[in-house]
Formats: C-alpha cells, structure tokens, sequence
C-alpha cells in the first residue's frame, strides 16, 4: 500500500520554524535546506543515524553554534516570527527562551541550590524569597525535590548521574524558558534514570515545547508528539510520531525505524 | 647469548624497570634529605651555648674557647678547631689544636663569653670592674656585680638610643628642606621670601641637632667609662667598656634550662634586630622584612597582570599562528636565566623608566639619583617580570583543563562571556592559578642574581617601610636573605666566623620557601574538594 500522505506536514500552531536552513562548517556542508515548523506545547523528537545533524539542529535553535569558529548559517529560523539570526536579536535574551539540557549531565560546581538558581543569579534576580520559590518548583518539577530537599546546600557533585541530569532539568526550567531543547539526555544514563526522565519530559508535556534528540527509536515513540527524520543533514519526513513509526512516507524512515541501516 | 638473556622472563616481565624507576626516586630522596640534613644539623645548633674548653699546650701557651670541630686524619692525627675569639689580641680568632700537643683539658666554671658590639666574642676570665659612673653595691661575689653593673647600664644606653632617634628625625627633616631648598633653585628663585624662612628653619635645625650630639658624646663618654678587666687564658688583660657588651655568660656554670633561655633570646634577636659586626653576628630582621616586602610587592603586581593575560589566551584570543607562538614565546620566557632578567631590568627600569622619572618629577635632585638606581620597586618589577610567564601558564592551563559542557550549559541559561569567567570558570581553575602562582613564589624568594643589579645591599640604612613620610619608600636600596647567604658566605672577610649565619639565613630561607609550598599543597587540596568535578 502506498501512502499518499506528505512526508513533511505543516502545523497550524508552531513555535520554530525552519525555512531553508543550511549551515557550513567552513567548506563542509552539514545542513541542507531543511523547512518544518515544530509545533508549540508539544514534544518533537529528531532521530537519525549518527552524525546527521539532529544535533547540530537544535543548536541553532538557540544559538549555541555562535561559539564555533568559521561557521556559516543561511536561511532563516523563526521564534515566534522573528528570526533568531537577526541582528538586533539579543542571544542572551534568546537563551533565556530557549533553555537546554545536553547529553552529558554538568552540575556547577555549586550547591544544589546555587545550581538551580544560576539563571536567575546572572539575570540580577537575588531575592531570596523568589529564589527560595523557584528552587522548590522547579526541583518539584524536576522530580528531585524529595531526594534533595534536605541538602540544598550541600555541593551538587555528590548527586547521582541521574539525579544529576534532573537538577540540570530543573536548572532550565529555573528561568521559565519557552522551548527546552535536549540533546540525548539519556544515552549516558542507566534504564531506570532513562524511565525517570522519559516520566519527567512527559510530564513536562503540554507546559513547554520540548525539541529532544535520541538515538533509541522506542524513546522517540514513547515520549514523543511529533518526530522528524533527518539523514545525512536533509529532512526526509516528520509528522507526528504515531504515523511517523507505523506508517512512514519514505523508504528512507521506513529502513531507519526497522533498523536496516543506522 | 644476549638475546638469550633479553627473552628471559625476568626481563621479560619489566622486573628490571621497576627497580630502576624506584633506584631514580630514592637516590632524589636520598639527595634532597642529605641536604636538609646538612641545613638543619648545622643551623638549629648554631645558638646553642657550647661549652667553654680552656687548653694547656705543651708550649706553655693557653686557649680558652669553643671546639667547632674535631677531624681526624693519618698526618696529623687528632685536631680541634677551637673558636678563641679575642679578635682583639689574636691575629685570627680560629685555631687549629692538635691533640698530641695538649697538655691539659678543663673547662672552668668561671670561663665567660662576652657577646660584644664589636670585635666579636671575647673568652677569658673576670678580673676587675672600674665602674666611675654607675652606683652598684660591692659584694664578695665579682660577677654577680658585673651582671648588676650591666644591667645598671640600661636606662643610660636606652637616653642614647633616645637621643639617637631624635637625632634621624632631625636628619630626615633637613633632608626634606633640602630637597624644597633644591627645588627652588632648581626654578631659579633663590629671591623667593620663602628660601630665606627655609634657611632660617634649616639653620635653627642644624643647631638643634649639633646640640643633640654634642650631648649625645657627653653621655657616651659617660658611660664608656664603665669598664670590666678580662683576662684570657694566657693571662693577658683586656679592658672592655660595658656598653660594648650585649650578652655575658658562663656556658660551663649553666643548667640545660638557662642555655635554653639564652637559646631562645637569641632566636628571638635573630628575627628582630639589625646585624651587626659586618653581617655575622646579630639578627636578620631587615633581610627578613625586605625579602617578604619583595615577595609581596611583587605579587601585586605580578599575580593580576599573569591571570589576566592567562584569560585573554585562553578565552578571548583567536587560536591561530600568532596565539601558538605568543605561547611558545611565554613558555620559553619562563625558561630565561634569570640574570638575564636582572639586566633587562636594570637597563629597562632603573635607566630606561627610573632615569625618566627622575627628570620628571626630581629634576632638582639630580645629577643623585632617585628612581634611577636600584630600588626594592625594580627589584620587584623584575621579579614580577620573570614569574608572570609561571602564572600564565597555570592560568591557562588551569582554564583549559575545565570541561567545555560546563561553559556550554552557562551559556545555555544566558550567561555572558563575562559572567561565565568569574562565576564558573574563575573559581574552578582557582586552585591551579593559585599552585601555580605559589610555586612561582617561592622561585622568587629564593631567586639572588637579578636583584644583585636591581636593588639588593648588604646593610641597607633604613626598611623600605617605615615612620616617615611618605612612609613607603620603594626607592630604598633592601637587604635580603639569599643575597645575605651569598655575602657573609663569600665576601665576608672572616668566613670562618661567618659560617654560622650562613647556616641559619639558608635555614631561614628553606623555612620560608617550604611554608608557602605546604600552604601551596593545603589549599590545593581544599580548592579541589570544593571545585572538584565527579563523574560516575
């Protein structure tokens, strides 16, 4: 049976969106052209072998490749309207909307408290009374708060590694950010910090617009809304992740997902 | 056949390589422990009263005084070296006693050692007291009154030292007019009203002070006139003023309790007072002073201009050709001997910016320079010069060494550059920017070539910090320990004399130099428990 459906789906309600996105490191090219809008309060999933560009994808989204020397982007990614590569966008301002959680969990070499707050500390915000708050919800939100409540101010590093990668949850959503962007949270972690996690970003779903990158295809299809395919730096097919992963439009996804290549 | 060897299982298995890895780190060992050993035998006994031993030669000849050394060779047989003292009766105050030729050996109790102001130690007996102008009551027992008749002496050296203190304000203050009286000649106007009212007011000082001296002599006479009579061993006699005298005893008459005080007070002289008798004897305050002073001053200005620098390498610089070879550069500026450092300094700082200065703001003082000669700031500036490449390399390194997924997440949550530097990255390459810097430290403190051409003397006449205004005088000339080993050990006139301090300086300056690596250590270790990344 053939599937009459697009490969690449339009949404009414995004957040991003992504026209024509290309990125050069130097002379190599690693990104192609890529268009879809990611929609808003919603969780997207970008999967793909090793080395497609998921990765290098979300970082645009909040700027995080400005730092790499000799790296060119054209065409354009819209927050809300307003490109993100515009000049007068403030990056800093950009960041505070668009927080990230990586692969590798990296605590400051605070206190848990300080941890949480960090944000807030370098945003001018020092009331404690509002920190105090925001440590509370947001390591509620996190689901750390009952592990850690009694040591806020003993030094992160004596955390667990999957306690530690939920503090750097809790350390983004401390700034209210819009979108939060992960970069394979889990793939250093045990299945049970995986399955708390996965529990968390659930969680979290419907609140914020998460963007998160894996490499374990049931990750994708448990926690995911929407999925989006990229090979070899091109967007072969999204859409949500149901029809995505039973009923793919490409030949492409359809050898992905059932594990002949990649 | 050596291949045979080579294959068998005991080469095999790297059993040799272990032993000589292990031989390599004991002989280090070895060395480093023999050398404290030689440092701390010798000078922790430096002060110790020893006792006195009175020699009958065959010849009929007598000495009184401390064996330092006993050798023992198949020529000569069995020698003491004896310190007799007496610089003024003997022609050398070491003797060579050779066993054979002793005819006796006793140690009085009544055998004294005078600690004096000049002449060095003097050994022999009490034999009179000639006290003119102090009122001790006679008793049977001689030197029981000579200690009274020192210690009578007290109040009348504490008017000289009195008089004495008056006499350099009034020095420093007819400097000071000087300095204004040389300044308006300097402009040509010597008509000025206010250069006569300085010449009245220098002239009414110059009267003040001549009366400050003259009673100054009348008071010294005075008590000069105290004397004692000492006779040596052979018998001859010695007057000696009182007030030369700065410590009498009898080591043979007393308890291990009494040495310990006397022990101690010198111990207590060696940290406070001023040197005495060309560096051999006396304290090592100003050398102490001006070598910390040194350190510090130089780390103002050393430690932010190496930590800033460190930063801009290794955060804002571009890395390309020209950041590889400023680095190369840096890392082979910590390798310069470090005379040579002393020379750019002399040539760049004292003739180049001191020179400079001089015309500048002193051109009434000149053709006497000010700025323009050695001084502790250029001492300083050298030294700074020569350890800033060690805190741009520990900066950089300690920078470098932090994992980049933390500067990553700070931008993340909207940092800037700024304040990911002093809030994340700052306080986790703190505890290698601050080994580094230590380290660096403690090279400088023992470093001597560079400041021989840039400041250091053998007896500087005032601290560089002092009561007078402007109160810190970095154009001062400063002593300093190592260079203190290098002059009494080598160009001291008297080395054998001189053996002694040579001993406790380097002692002194091993503390030192220990102290800051071990608080280098104890801090290391705390920062890296506080910044201390764990991965599991």
């Amino acid at each position: 049976m053939k599937n009459t459906e697009q490969a690449i789906i339009t949404i009414d309600d995004a957040i991003v969106q992504a026209d024509n996105l290309s990125l050069f490191y130097g002379e190599a090219q690693a990104l192609f052209d890529i268009s879809f809008a990611i929609p808003r309060h919603q969780v997207t999933a970008l999967i793909g072998p090793s080395g497609c560009g998921k990765s290098t994808f979300i970082r645009c989204i909040n700027r995080m490749n400005d730092l790499i020397d000799g790296l060119r982007i054209t065409g354009s990614i819209k927050l809300d309207d307003r490109n993100i590569f515009d000049r007068a966008v403030d990056v800093i301002d950009l960041r505070r909307r668009v927080g990230m959680v990586f692969q590798k969990s990296n605590p400051f070499t605070k206190s848990i408290y300080e941890n949480v707050i960090f944000g807030m500390r370098i945003a001018g915000i020092n009331e404690k009374p509002i920190l105090d708050e925001t440590v509370e919800k947001s390591l509620r939100r996190a689901a750390l708060w009952n592990e850690v409540k009694d040591r806020l101010h003993e030094s992160a590093m004596g955390l667990s590694g999957g306690q530690m990668q939920r503090l750097c949850i809790a350390r983004a959503i401390a700034v209210s950010p819009e979108i939060i962007l992960m970069d394979e949270p889990c793939s250093a972690l045990d299945p049970r910090s995986t399955a708390h996690i996965e529990d968390l970003i659930r969680d979290l779903n419907g609140e914020y617009t998460i963007i998160i990158v894996t490499h374990n295809m049931q990750q994708a299809s448990r926690i995911s809304d929407y999925t989006a395919f990229l090979y070899e730096g091109e967007l072969i097919e999204f859409g949500p992740t149901n029809r995505v992963f039973t009923v793919p439009v490409k030949k492409a996804t359809e050898d992905y997902i059932t594990g002949r290549f990649g | 056949m050596l291949k045979k060897i080579l294959k068998n299982k005991y080469w095999q298995d790297g059993e040799p390589f272990v032993w000589a890895t292990g031989a390599a780190l004991t002989l280090i060992l070895v060395l480093t422990f023999a050398l404290l050993f030689v440092i701390v035998k010798n000078g922790i006994a430096v002060y110790w009263p020893a006792d006195l031993v009175h020699f009958e030669m065959e010849d009929g000849s007598a000495y009184l005084g401390e064996v330092v050394q006993t050798t023992d060779d198949e020529q000569a047989g069995i020698r003491h070296q004896v310190k007799i003292g007496n610089r003024d009766l003997y022609p050398l105050d070491f003797k060579w006693l050779t066993e054979a030729h002793i005819q006796q050996k006793t140690a009085p109790r009544e055998a004294v050692l005078l600690e004096r102001s000049a002449y060095g130690n003097f050994y022999g007996y009490l034999a009179g007291l000639e006290l003119p102008s102090l009122e001790v009551p006679a008793t049977d027992n001689p030197w029981a009154r000579f200690k009274s008749a020192l210690a009578a002496l007290g109040p009348g050296l504490e008017e000289l030292q009195d008089i004495q203190a008056e006499l350099s304000t009034l020095n420093a203050q007819v400097e000071r007019l000087d300095g204004k009286i040389a300044k308006l000649v300097y402009h040509d106007k010597e008509a000025d009203p206010q250069m006569a009212a300085l010449q009245r007011r220098k002239e009414s000082l110059s009267q003040e002070f001549q009366a400050h001296v003259s009673r100054y002599e009348v008071r010294e006479r005075d008590l000069m006139a105290n004397t004692a009579l000492f006779e040596d061993a052979g018998g001859r006699q010695q007057t000696i003023a009182l007030m030369s005298v700065i410590r009498a005893y009898r080591p043979n008459d007393m308890s291990p309790v009494a040495k310990t005080g006397i022990y101690l007070r010198k111990v207590w002289e060696l940290f406070t007072a001023e040197p005495r008798e060309s560096n051999t004897e006396g304290g090592l305050f100003p050398a102490i002073f001006g070598t910390i002073m040194l350190i510090f001053i130089m780390s103002i200005l050393s430690f932010p201009l190496g930590v800033l620098a460190g930063i801009y390498l290794r955060e804002y610089a571009r890395e390309g050709l020209l950041v590889r070879l400023v680095r190369i550069a840096v890392n082979n500026l910590a390798g310069i001997p470090s005379i040579v450092y002393g020379i750019f300094g002399l040539a760049f700082f004292v003739y180049g910016i001191g020179s400079s200065i001089d015309q500048l703001f002193f051109p009434e003082q000149l053709p006497t320079p000010t700025f323009g000669t050695g001084g502790i700031l250029w001492a300083s500036l050298t030294l700074g010069l020569l350890t800033v490449p060690v805190v741009i390399v520990a900066t950089e390194e300690a920078l470098g060494a932090i994992p980049s997924g933390l500067r990553e997440s700070s931008f993340a949550l909207g940092s800037t550059k700024l304040q990911t530097l002093t809030r994340i990255l700052l306080p986790m390459a703190s505890p290698g920017i601050l080994t580094g810097f230590i380290l660096a430290m403690a090279r400088a403190a023992g470093e001597v070539a560079p400041l021989m051409i840039t400041g250091v003397v053998k007896l500087a006449p005032a601290l560089p910090l002092d009561a007078t205004f402007p109160f810190l005088h970095l154009d001062r000339k400063f002593m300093h320990l190592g260079f203190h080993i290098y002059d009494i050990g080598f160009q001291s006139p008297n080395v054998e004399a001189a053996k002694p301090m040579v001993f406790v300086t380097t002692l002194l300056l091993l503390a030192i130099v220990i102290t800051m690596t071990s608080s280098a250590i104890v801090l290391r270790s705390r920062m890296k428990k506080k910044f201390a990344i764990t991965n599991d």
